[in-house]
Formats: C-alpha cells, sequence, structure tokens
C-alpha cells in the first residue's frame, strides 16, 4: 500500500483569509493554528500582535518549512494529536480551510473548545450557488475554483455550508461569538443579518465559536 | 585480527573538581574530571553559550581534528563558522561524558586511593543524570548560568532531555535529536549483544586487560559490527553494498570464503570493528551502555514523561529520521506530545532520509537548514544580538 501525499485544500485567496482570522484575534494572545501550512499566520499574529502563536500541520514539507523558518510548528494531524493538549491552554484555537478535510470534525471542533477558550474555523462553503447550479443543471459533482478536485481525489471528505455549521454548533451547544461569509474576492461579504443570502453567496464562512 | 595496541594516552584539555561528585548508584567519586573543548566566543553577557552532548562513541571533539583518529570533528557540518550553530555567534561547548574514555573521569581513570590502580571494571555504574550533573558543573565553573541551547543526537538526546527537565531554567532551547525517553527492549537487546562479544574475548581478563598490555579487540569490534547494523537502514546497506562480493584477504583464516571471495558488506563492517577498537576503550564501551539501558527518564517522574518538563518554558525542537529503526520517529513523537501535555513550545519534524539513524551525522540539508531556522528564531525570542 502507498500513503499518498496529504493534499491541501488551496484557498483562493489565503491572504486575505489569515488577515480576516488575525483581525479576529486579541494581541498577546496564546494561540494554537492546525493545519498552519508553512506557518503564515502564526508569523503574522507574532509580529503583528505579539501572539504565542504555535501550529501543527500533518505535511512533513510544510512543517520543515515553518521550522526551518524559525516558527514553533510541529508535525501532526488535527484528528489525534489535539488530545495531548491540555484543558483550556490557548486563548485561541485556529482551524482555517480544514475543517472539511479532517476525519472527524464534530470531535475536532470538540477538541478545539477544549483545549482552547476560543476557536476560529473558516471553511469553504458548499452551499455557493456556483456549486449548487452545477449540480442542478449537470448531474455532476460540482468543480469550481474551490472545490477543484474531482470526487475520487479530493482531500475535502466532509464539505459543508453555512446552515449546516449553524446547525452543528446549535446542536454542540456552541456560542457563535461572531461569523461573516466572505466572498469570492476573499472580501467580507455584506450578508450578516442574512444567514440564508449568505449561505448563496459566501464562498468562505469565517466563525468565532466559545462554550455555552 | 592483528592485536591492536591500547588506546594511547592522550593529554585532553581538562578540568578537575576535587571535591566529591555523588553519583545515582550511591557511590561518590573523590574527584571529577570533565574533558571538554570549546569553540568561539563567550559574550559578555554569557547569553550565547551552546552545549552538545555527544553519542555513545562519540567525544568533546566535535568541531575539530580528533587527536586520536587524525579525522575531522564528527559534527563539523553542524557546528562551525556559518554552520547552523554559528561558532561566529555562539560559545560553543562538549565535554566526554562521565564514564568516557577520552579524558573524563571513567573505567580507565587512577582509583585515586593511592594504588595506582585504573578503576576498570570496578568503575561505578553511572547514569545519563550522573554524565548530566558533570556538565553542569562544568558550566557552573564556566560561569554561565543559563545555556542559550542544549543539542545532541541519540544518547547525546537524552542527556538534552535530562538537561531539560533536570535544570528547565538554565535552559533556553533544548534539541533532542534523533532519540527516545528511555531504551527499548530491543535497544538494551542490541546493547547486551555487544556486551556479551567484550566478555567473551579471550583478552577480556575479567576487565584487567590493560595489566598485559592487550584489549579485547575482538570482542570489542563485534560490538561495533553489531551496533553499527542498528545505525543504517536496510536501504542504506542495499545501497551501499548490495549483495557485491569482492576478494577476501588472503590471511583468510577466519573467512567462510566460498571461491576466495566475501560479501562486500562483511568487509565493511570488519573494518568499523577494526577502527573503533584503536579509539574505544572496552570498559567505557559498557559503561556507557549501562548508562542508556537504564535511561527511562518517565520513570523519575510517577512514569509520566509530561511531568518531567510541567511549566517548563525552554523551546523544543524534536528531529526524527525516517528510516531511522534504532530511535524511530515514533519514540521523538511521544516526546513532543508529553511535551505538549505539558503545555511546553515544541517543533517536531522527520527528515525522509533512508540513511538511518546515523543521518543526523551526515549531510542531510533539509535537517541542517531546520536547526539553523529552529536556532535563528530561539536567537530571536532570547533577544540574543544578531
Amino acid at each position: 500500500m502507498t500513503t499518498l501525499d496529504p493534499v491541501r485544500f488551496v484557498a483562493k485567496n489565503m491572504r486575505l483569509d489569515l488577515e480576516l482570522i488575525a483581525r479576529t484575534i486579541a494581541p498577546g494572545s496564546r494561540v494554537l493554528d492546525i493545519g498552519c501550512g508553512d506557518g503564515a499566520l502564526i508569523e503574522k499574529l507574532f509580529h503583528e500582535k505579539g501572539c504565542d502563536a504555535r501550529g501543527i500541520e500533518i505535511d512533513m514539507a510544510e512543517v520543515t518549512q515553518a521550522v526551518a523558518h524559525g516558527l514553533p510548528v510541529m508535525h501532526g494531524d488535527a484528528d489525534v494529536d489535539l488530545a495531548h493538549y491540555p484543558d483550556a491552554a490557548f486563548d485561541y484555537v485556529v482551524l482555517s480551510r480544514t475543517l472539511q478535510a479532517v476525519e472527524q470534525p464534530r470531535s475536532v471542533l470538540r477538541q478545539m473548545l477544549r483545549i482552547g477558550t476560543r476557536a476560529v474555523v473558516s471553511f469553504p462553503n458548499f452551499g455557493h450557488w456556483l456549486v449548487r447550479w452545477q449540480l442542478l443543471s449537470t448531474g455532476r459533482m460540482p468543480m469550481t475554483t474551490t472545490w477543484s478536485r474531482p470526487w475520487h481525489e479530493t482531500p475535502n471528505i466532509h464539505p459543508c455550508t453555512i446552515r449546516d455549521f449553524f446547525d452543528l454548533c446549535a446542536n454542540e451547544g456552541y456560542v457563535v461569538e461572531t461569523w461573516m461569509a466572505i466572498d469570492d474576492a476573499g472580501g467580507r461579504a455584506p450578508w450578516r443579518r442574512f444567514p440564508r443570502l449568505a449561505n448563496l453567496f459566501g464562498e468562505q464562512g469565517l466563525f468565532v465559536l466559545r462554550r455555552a | 585480527m592483528d592485536q591492536p595496541l591500547p588506546l594511547a594516552e592522550i593529554a585532553h584539555s581538562h578540568l578537575t573538581f576535587v571535591e566529591g561528585f555523588a553519583l545515582d548508584c550511591g557511590v561518590t567519586l573523590p574527584a571529577l574530571t570533565v574533558a571538554f573543548r570549546t569553540y568561539g566566543t563567550l559574550n559578555s553577557e554569557r547569553s550565547n553559550a551552546v552545549l552538545v552532548c555527544h553519542a555513545l562513541t562519540g567525544d568533546q571533539y566535535v568541531a575539530e581534528i580528533s587527536p586520536v583518529t587524525g579525522k575531522g570533528g564528527w559534527w563539523d557540518l553542524v557546528i562551525g563558522p556559518g554552520r547552523p550553530i554559528d561558532t561566529d555567534r555562539f560559545f560553543v561547548i562538549c565535554a566526554n561524558v562521565l564514564g568516557g574514555c577520552m579524558g573524563s573521569t571513567g573505567a580507565r581513570s587512577p582509583k585515586d586511593d593511592g594504588s595506582g590502580d585504573r578503576w576498570g571494571t570496578d568503575f561505578p555504574p553511572v547514569t545519563i543524570r550522573d554524565m548530566v550533573r558533570a556538565q553542569k558543573r562544568l558550566i557552573d565553573h564556566l560561569g554561565i548560568t543559563r545555556l542559550f541551547a542544549v543539542l545532541g543526537g541519540s544518547m547525546g538526546g537524552m542527556q538534552v532531555l535530562q538537561w531539560a527537565a533536570s535544570y528547565p531554567e538554565c535552559v533556553f532551547a533544548a534539541l533532542p535529536i534523533a532519540t527516545a525517553a528511555y531504551h527499548s527492549a530491543q535497544n538494551i537487546a542490541f546493547h547486551e549483544v555487544g556486551r556479551q562479544a567484550i566478555f567473551a574475548d579471550p583478552h577480556w581478563n575479567n576487565g584487567q586487560y590493560w595489566r598485559d598490555g592487550l584489549i579485547p579487540a575482538r570482542g570489542l569490534a563485534v560490538a561495533r559490527m553489531c551496533a553499527h547494523i542498528t545505525y543504517l537502514s536496510e536501504e542504506a546497506l542495499t545501497r551501499k553494498f548490495g549483495r557485491r562480493l569482492q576478494n577476501a584477504p588472503k590471511d583468510a583464516g577466519e573467512v567462510m570464503s566460498l571461491f576466495g571471495e566475501m560479501f562486500e558488506v562483511e568487509s565493511y563492517l570488519r573494518h568499523q570493528g577494526s577502527t573503533f577498537v584503536q579509539r574505544f576503550d572496552a570498559n567505557a564501551y559498557l559503561t556507557i551502555t549501562r548508562a542508556c539501558d537504564f535511561f527511562d527518564l518517565a520513570a523519575d517522574y510517577d512514569g509520566d514523561l509530561a511531568n518531567a518538563f510541567r511549566g517548563t518554558r525552554t523551546r523544543f525542537l524534536l528531529a526524527s529520521f525516517s528510516s531511522d529503526w534504532l530511535y524511530p520517529t515514533a519514540a521523538s513523537r511521544s516526546i513532543a506530545r508529553a511535551l505538549n501535555r505539558a503545555g511546553a513550545n515544541v517543533s517536531f519534524v522527520e527528515f525522509p532520509t533512508d540513511k538511518g539513524h546515523d543521518a543526523f551525522l551526515l549531510d542531510e540539508p533539509d535537517f541542517h537548514r531546520t536547526l539553523a531556522g529552529f536556532v535563528r528564531g530561539c536567537a530571536m525570542h532570547a533577544g540574543l544580538p544578531g
């Protein structure tokens, strides 16, 4: 059996995604970034906000890149390694565009809110109009710039919509402190008061959660 | 094999502490000698010191020609001007371990009881913690209150872990490389084969071999051959030797030769064995392998490795190599997880290589780039002047 290289979800506009996430985090916080890639967010949080930011990443080449850049990153898997952190070790635990690729999203979220006071979660929205339209009009799995791999190759095994995520938070008893939909350009989309519209036009969702 | 000469008596630079040195086993050594080398310059704040801990058969000549073998330093690729541990920036210290045979107190040292005898097999068993305590004496003597970094691979990595556990305030950054927090049954088993080979040597003479001017060369060479296999990977052996044959030596009474040929890998291992006995002492080999075997850091902390590091502010880099089956990645990962449980700042990388355990000593550019970057990041956090 050959092990496949982990395939990362490629954000259309990673810099803006990280910029929006960084804005939700208070200066001087302790932060764990799960699926931190080459550590861009960690570096940003350290330099711009004086945070004690650390990362976990599953792709070894990215880990090497991050550590060689002087950033505290360890090789690890969100599905198994979060269990090894103590309760309330961090102020924020960030999961940027990775939720849809983990084996057990519900348990990962639960772990995030065990080891952190707040969870910052961003994910690509499967409810976006283009995805819906493609499925409806062609009867085939959507292929967009965001969902860019064929169904049998994609690492994104747990796609969800913004409305689905609201439901999950309600079921699990998490408080949604803030949320936003982000449009195709990576900017904040103006549907704050209309989740159904956000779910149609938002390319991704960004949520800040805490325990009830 | 010709009977080689006993290990030469060479003057190693050293310090001797005349107050007694209490060991974990309960014995107090009357005096402690620590042989060591330094590279670079200690700054006026004494904040740029880096301690390198050597492996089982390593020594203090980490970045210069060894007076025993005449070969370059064993970690020339890592320590030196412009290297990942840049001696233009850092003051690097490396000491021969307690129990070693390169000038520090060990089985070859005089007993100090007036008899003029050596310790030999009477030398008390030492632990990794004893080795670290001996290094601490040296560091204290040098007036260094906090080491910027402690690093080492293999048994050196065990010392790094012990340093971080015993003296957390003295270690800003810890780099345990290709190591484990305890010796597994398999690790102990391989060491035991080596020790038995030494005991079985006709010149062993109950450990008093020096009295006849002899050394248990055959046994020590076999011990090295056995250990050397564990430092390599199957892939690396196949790549280097495969099943290739070469002509057997003419005096080959001991060669199981068919058509006057032997496998290249046999010849290679014999060479490894015969060069080793010219630079290492059999009793020291016994002392140090025993120290490794008894290493189990968690055992000193109620069986939970995380307890060894609770509240630590040390920054850790754990590094392992994919084909290392002596101290495999799983061993490093379990240390990383214990550090997570302790809330420590930990980086952890595995490097893909087919070179096995020895990779930490070899030319591995990604590993060296990562070391350099980690050290640079730590220096920034420590506020060391660039």
